[in-house]
């Protein structure tokens, strides 16, 4: 049974080709909304945060909060307030990347070599030039990691969109009775693939960024 | 390049810190004169590094005032005060992301320098303090902890500051290392003629580098601040006498040489023989070594200058 619907898969896959594209085009606008405001969010405030090297106990506390909180229950709490559709899917998705980018962030600039922050200061670079020449730079690998992180998590969890009339790859998985369990299993493996892929990219940019910042002979 | 180096006045700095009992530096009253390194140095708890860092105000005074050339610290533009100062940490700080040549141009970038200039001035300060400039391209991993001193030396003088805060530069440097980076930096001094704060915790080493030596007790209180000879012979009190070290006798004839001694006229039979360069310790330390009492003062070439002898030398 699921070894045919696997192979069901494969078959509704290049006779589907424009709709797995156009779903998987939906699933990935949705997640680089969340992620767009996420980082908004929780760039500049972990930044801050890190940089005054204070609210270690905010950075934890929506971190935790954000990973308890079942994206499901609050998509369906939104429904009440947004109704159905995007914006509602893309707030929840939002929560969701928020506590990797925050905490991961706040920990990125908050690690940073505090000798070489106190030279730099005592050097008369401004609190704004020690954040982007310094602390910024230097903790970028960290910071990409929070982002390959929550990438990943919205990129997954926009699916469930799909149960609440987001679109995306979401929408096909829903709906068995239209695309079978072939076609169930085929946006699956795309989502899967849509996942790995944005994370593959942003491990690289990461791998980049250490070399960058940490370069040996 | 010229230097103009500024005079550096501690006037009645305070520093308290708020819930906590006594000051960290009270009532600091000194002169540092243009051009000249002044040594602060005490046991822990005495203050020397408060007193360092409110001069480029990453402490911020409580009370008195620190003048640069008679202006007060607080009249100047924080930024602009922090990068007319060079700065030296013991851990260096250098920017691990950046070049050693990215790391020199830090200030020079901020004043707005041109590339090319940097590039050469880069080259010219590693040479000053003995790296080849070819270290230019390196990063500070690629660097051992002498040199990356050295690099964080070059970086502070990048924009030729007329005054040098120095917080333990070299207390994180093996021993050798150490004394061969404090006879670089006090060669390359006596070429630019800065003004220096320098702090450290070693009595040897505030002897070895310092035109003046600042002694801070527990408390933040200057317990005597002159030269360094002065301070040797002549201790204020029981704590700056322990503080110097019953040593104190020796340390004082390592700072005077042969030459500074009235010579009797030279005999040449069979004494050892020092040249005037060398520090009346070690001639002392030739004597007893030899069983003498006396020996024989020759310049560079080897002629005799004239006799020195045991009581000249303990006088």
């Amino acid at each position: 049974m699921v070894a045919s619907a696997f192979v069901d898969a494969f078959r509704f896959m290049p006779n589907h080709v424009s709709l797995l594209l156009d779903k998987a085009g939906e699933t990935a606008e949705l997640a680089f909304a969340a992620l767009a405001i996420a980082l908004l969010v929780a760039l500049p405030l972990g930044l801050w945060l890190g940089h005054r090297h204070r609210g270690l106990l905010l950075a934890l506390g929506v971190s935790s909060l954000g990973r308890s909180l079942p994206s499901v229950a609050l998509i369906g709490l939104g429904i009440g307030i947004l109704g159905v559709g995007f914006w509602n899917n893309t707030v929840a998705l939002v929560v969701l990347a928020i506590p990797p980018i925050l905490t991961n962030t706040y920990f990125a600039v908050e690690g940073v070599d505090r000798d070489a922050v106190e030279a730099a200061r005592g050097m008369g670079l401004t609190e704004a030039q020690i954040l982007t020449r310094i602390e910024l730079p230097l903790g970028l690998p960290l910071l990409l990691a929070g982002l390959r992180i929550a990438a990943v998590f919205v990129i997954a969890t926009a699916t469930i969109a799909g149960i609440f009339g987001g679109g995306g790859l979401g929408d096909i998985m829903a709906r068995q009775i239209t695309y079978g369990l072939g076609g169930v299993f085929a946006a699956a493996l795309w989502v899967a693939g849509l996942a790995l892929l944005t994370a593959a990219a942003l491990a690289l940019a990461q791998r980049a960024a250490s070399r960058r910042m940490a370069p040996r002979t | 390049m010229p230097t103009e180096a500024a005079e550096l006045v501690f006037d009645e700095a305070t520093k308290v810190y708020p819930g906590r009992d006594g000051a960290a530096v009270d009532h600091l009253s000194l002169t540092v004169p243009a051009g000249e390194i002044c040594v602060l140095v005490g046991p822990s708890g005495g203050g020397k590094t408060t007193a360092l860092k409110l001069v480029n105000r990453l402490i911020p005074l409580t009370g008195g005032d620190i003048r640069i050339d008679g202006t007060s610290i607080l009249e100047h533009d924080l930024t602009e005060l922090r990068r007319s100062i060079g700065y030296v940490i013991q851990q260096v700080g250098l920017f691990p992301h950046m070049t050693v040549e990215g790391n020199i141009g830090t200030v020079p970038r901020l004043l707005g320098r041109p590339r090319s200039w940097i590039r050469t001035r880069s080259a010219e300060l590693l040479e000053l303090v003995g790296l080849d400039p070819s270290y230019a391209k390196r990063f500070p991993a690629q660097l051992s902890g002498g040199e990356r001193q050295r690099v964080g030396l070059a970086r502070a003088l990048a924009a030729n500051p007329p005054l040098m805060l120095m917080d333990e530069p070299f207390g994180a440097i093996d021993p050798i290392v150490r004394a061969r980076l404090q006879d670089e930096f006090l060669r390359f001094q006596s070429e630019l003629r800065k003004t220096v704060v320098f702090v450290t915790h070693d009595i040897d080493e505030a002897i070895r580098v310092g035109d003046r030596i600042a002694i801070l007790r527990e408390g933040g209180r200057l317990a005597q601040y002159d030269t360094p000879q002065r301070i040797l012979e002549h201790p204020v009190d029981d704590f700056v006498a322990e503080f110097v070290g019953r040593d104190r006798a020796l340390k004082a004839l390592a700072l005077r040489t042969l030459g500074d001694l009235e010579l009797s006229p030279a005999t040449d039979d069979g004494l050892p023989r020092l040249h005037a360069g060398a520090s009346l310790r070690d001639a002392l330390a030739l004597l007893v070594a030899e069983h003498r009492d006396a020996l024989l003062v020759v310049d560079a070439d080897g002629s005799p200058l004239g006799v020195a002898k045991r009581e000249d030398l303990l006088q």
